[in-house]
């Protein structure tokens, strides 16, 4: 195991991408991820990698697509408008099943909106964000150390079931430190990549594309990709708990919401507050089975989002009518502090809601 | 133990470093510990800050809004933060820049001339590192010659030769706060 | 009787967060002028872009309206072919015009779009923290150039002016600077022919200005205007470009 060193949430992803030998990396300026693309410039070089600032998101995720047809290791990073440039190659890179990276650091919205840290960004993640069928892996990370590993973790998923996988963290998650213990990669058995346009010497020609004119061709690529998901769903939930166990109000939080939620946790525990935690890893697929099975022992859920409400909705469609869920949530930036959570979880259970 | 405090100041002050030192230091040590900074256009010219978690737990919240401590470098900070500060806690001000006191009773004040002493030493840049040196003597949130330790690993290489002149800035910083322990904590530690 | 010290009309009183030294506040007030002395302010829209100029709508005194990130030229087609009489102009830095919004402002010209685009380049991203820009000399350090811009590998600064001269719908493109009196009154007269040409319907104008960052480029505003005499003016010569455009 290696030393402990301090780093950014935005620079251990760089370096994680870095430790899983990602050596193409394409991106464009945005805050609150500045330091990836920053820290890819001066780390690149050094390791005979590939750095090119592109011109727009537009540009950079199509620059992704095609290092991924020519079988490299690519990430891309951005954060919330950036990534809604991106949704054209996502559903391209989706479509023609390509293994890649991207990664959201997700600010307030809509538009332009501000630099804080938010979590607005859950539907287009997991919903969706471009046209078509089709589902990316998601993984929301709430540590620095999970910044990093869950990095490395991606390009794996990626290359194992040539899907995009998209990163999911937060301003706050990005900008702030703490210690990582960079570790040692676990080896993956990954399939050769023979589908790549690599040049066609001494095999058939390979073909990467998205058209499908025949909509019954097109039907069969969809379900054959709906096979792949459902392989996906069965095999990549994630999930994590917190004084689950004799929780009688069950917080559901994923990302710097599940750190808010697990201190008011603390605090309400104080209280002699029988709360726990339900935190999603893998917020697409989600942890539906296994949230139901943890929430069945207790007598209300309390999502917190740091947004009007999204990840609710998976929540309800995983606990059905059995439970009721609440939502507590900040918006545009704003975050809740474990404070506001707390009297939350107390009015819910004085009103016995 | 849990140590939440908040350093802020103008722009080029160096509060990010501060709290960087204490972060690295409370690592060194073996504490939990977590690092946010205030970031985007506004730390143009105008104001900075990081709120700094160092803990025996897991820190769950890396955002703090009831810091046990606030550094204010620059009057703007102490304003804003001011109110924040939880009944009982610490507030470092440096006193060269700023007149009037932070209004608050319920809470522990110590005025440092951060400036003023930098200056005698020979470079206003370490300000705030007399303000470091203050908080850690009151506070002993993390040691003294771990905050050394962890200059080196924070400061490139080609800066190693101002570690001296920040090492006489903390001693500065903490004899300030000394003579203020032995003069007012009597009185004042009623408030904890 | 006129004032020629106070503030035009077509600016606010609000203070500009612009950093010491920045020249985005001289090119503001030389537009305010030249809309004041035309008297378009009540019939004039801004677009402001994405980048450090994206509060513009609080300083300028008329109507305004904020962009996505490069597409102003678009924006400001919109508006203008749905208010054929109004003035519009775009305010566009190097990263908003010549990175990510580089087909926006090409289509625009070629259409001979009758609006007036005020691009400033300062050679770098100002607003997210001194990142290489299309317009960054070759070796220019920047945060994502930090050994200097390589053009072996992120290819070479793209002269904007000169570039889009070479589209018939230009009728009016000049480069500019504010280092000087001398020159700041000169771009004035650059901005004023901008908008006279929209005015009278002649076709697409643009004025680009050699702009300072002295934040970013780690200078003192000082040095900031002399670099920009001594280096980019150099990449980016000060003139009119213009060409008389062909008939098809
Ligand atoms: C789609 C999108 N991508 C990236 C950004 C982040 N961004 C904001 S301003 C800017 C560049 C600003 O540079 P420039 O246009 O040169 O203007 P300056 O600040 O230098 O005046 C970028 C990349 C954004 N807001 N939206
Ligand atoms: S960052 Fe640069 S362009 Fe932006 S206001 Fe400051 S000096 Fe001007
Ligand atoms: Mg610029």
């Amino acid at each position: 195991m290696g030393e402990k060193v301090l780093m950014k949430g935005n620079e251990a992803i760089a370096e994680g991408a870095i430790l899983a030998d990602c050596r193409h990396f394409f991106g464009y300026p945005i805050t609150p991820q500045n330091e990836i693309p920053e820290y890819m410039s001066r780390r690149m070089p050094e390791v005979g990698g590939v750095f090119l600032q592109a011109e727009s998101e537009v540009a950079g995720s199509n620059m992704v697509y095609g290092a991924a047809c020519a079988g490299a290791r690519v990430m891309t990073t951005s954060s919330s408008p950036g990534i809604s440039l991106m949704q054209e190659a996502i559903s391209y890179v989706a479509g023609a099943e390509l293994p890649c990276v991207f990664v959201n650091i997700v600010r307030g919205g809509p538009g332009l909106g501000g630099i804080q840290g938010s979590q607005a960004d859950y539907f287009q993640a997991t919903k969706g964000g471009g046209h078509g069928d089709y589902k990316l892996i998601v993984l929301a990370p709430a540590s620095v150390q999970e910044l990093m590993d869950l990095t490395v973790e991606a390009f794996d998923l990626a290359d194992m079931y040539r899907n995009p996988v998209l990163l999911l963290g937060d301003a706050i998650l990005g900008q702030m430190m703490e210690p990582v213990v960079i570790r040692e990669r676990a080896k993956v058995d990954l399939p050769p990549k023979t589908w790549a346009t690599t040049g066609a010497k001494g095999r058939p020609k390979n073909v990467i594309t998205s058209l499908s004119l025949d909509p019954a061709k097109l039907e069969e690529h969809n379900l054959s990709l709906a096979e792949k998901y459902a392989r996906i769903s069965n095999e990549q939930v994630r999930y994590m708990t917190y004084m689950a166990d004799d929780a009688e109000t069950l917080l559901v939080a994923y990302g710097t919401s599940a750190r808010i939620a697990q201190a008011a946790i603390d605090m309400a525990r104080e209280r002699g507050l029988k709360v726990g935690l339900f935190r999603p890893i893998s917020l697409w697929p989600f942890p539906y089975d296994a949230l139901q099975l943890t929430a069945q022992g207790s007598l209300r859920v309390l999502v917190v989002e740091m947004s009007l409400g999204q990840m609710v909705e998976d929540v309800r469609l995983a606990t059905g009518n059995s439970k009721s869920v609440h939502f507590y949530g900040r918006t545009g930036g704003m975050t809740p502090t474990p404070r506001e959570v707390l009297n939350e979880i107390e009015r819910i259970v004085e009103e016995g809601i | 133990m849990q140590e939440e405090v908040i350093f802020a100041g103008f722009g080029g002050q160096g509060v990010l470093l501060i709290g960087q030192l204490v972060t690295y230091a409370g690592m060194i040590e073996g504490a939990n510990v977590s690092w946010m900074p205030s970031y985007g256009p506004e730390m143009r010219g105008g104001t900075a800050n990081c709120t700094v978690v160092v803990s025996s737990r897991e820190v769950s919240s890396p955002l703090v809004v009831e810091p046990t401590s606030l550094i204010a470098l620059n009057k703007p900070s102490l304003d804003k933060f001011t109110p924040w500060v939880k009944p009982g806690g610490l507030i470092i001000y440096n006193s060269s820049l700023i007149e009037s006191l932070p209004e608050r009773t319920d809470v522990r004040v110590l005025a440092v001339p951060a400036n003023e002493v930098a200056n005698e030493i020979g470079d206003i840049r370490i300000a705030n590192m007399v303000a470091l040196g203050a908080y850690l003597a009151t506070t002993r949130a993390v040691g003294c010659n771990t905050v050394l330790d962890a200059m080196k690993k924070v400061l490139p290489e080609r800066r190693h030769n101002l570690i001296p002149l920040n090492r006489q800035a903390l001693a500065r910083g903490i004899e300030i706060a000394s003579v203020w322990h032995s003069r007012d904590q009597g009185e004042v530690s009623g408030a904890q | 009787m006129k004032q020629v010290f106070g503030r035009p009309e077509t600016l606010t009183s609000v203070p500009t967060h612009y950093c010491p030294g920045c020249t985005h506040g001289i090119i503001h007030r030389l537009i305010a002028e030249v809309i004041d002395e035309l008297g378009v302010r009540e019939k004039t829209i801004g677009i402001s872009p994405v980048g450090c100029a994206v509060l513009a709508y609080d300083y300028f005194n008329c109507d305004f309206v904020e962009a996505s990130h490069g597409r102003a030229p678009a924006v400001a087609t919109g508006i203008k072919r749905t208010l054929p009489d109004s003035v519009v102009f775009c305010y566009q830095g190097d990263g908003d015009l010549a990175s990510i919004g580089a087909a926006e402002i090409i289509h625009a010209a070629t259409r001979g779009e009758k609006i007036t685009v005020i691009f400033v380049n300062n050679a770098i991203y100002g607003m997210t923290g001194g990142q290489m820009a299309p317009t960054t000399l070759p070796g220019q350090k920047t945060t994502t150039s930090p050994r200097g811009r390589n053009v072996e590998s992120a290819g070479y600064p793209i002269r904007v002016a000169e570039l889009l001269s070479s589209l018939s719908g230009v009728a009016y493109i000049a480069r500019v600077s504010a280092t000087s009196p001398a020159n700041v009154t000169k771009a004035k007269r650059a901005v004023k022919k901008a908008f006279e040409t929209q005015i009278n319907g002649k076709g697409f104008s643009l004025v680009e200005f050699l702009s300072t960052c002295p934040i970013n480029w780690g200078m003192s505003p000082l040095e900031a205007m002399k670099w920009v005499d001594d280096k980019m003016s150099v990449y980016y010569p000060l003139g009119d470009y213009t060409r008389v455009p062909e008939v098809g």
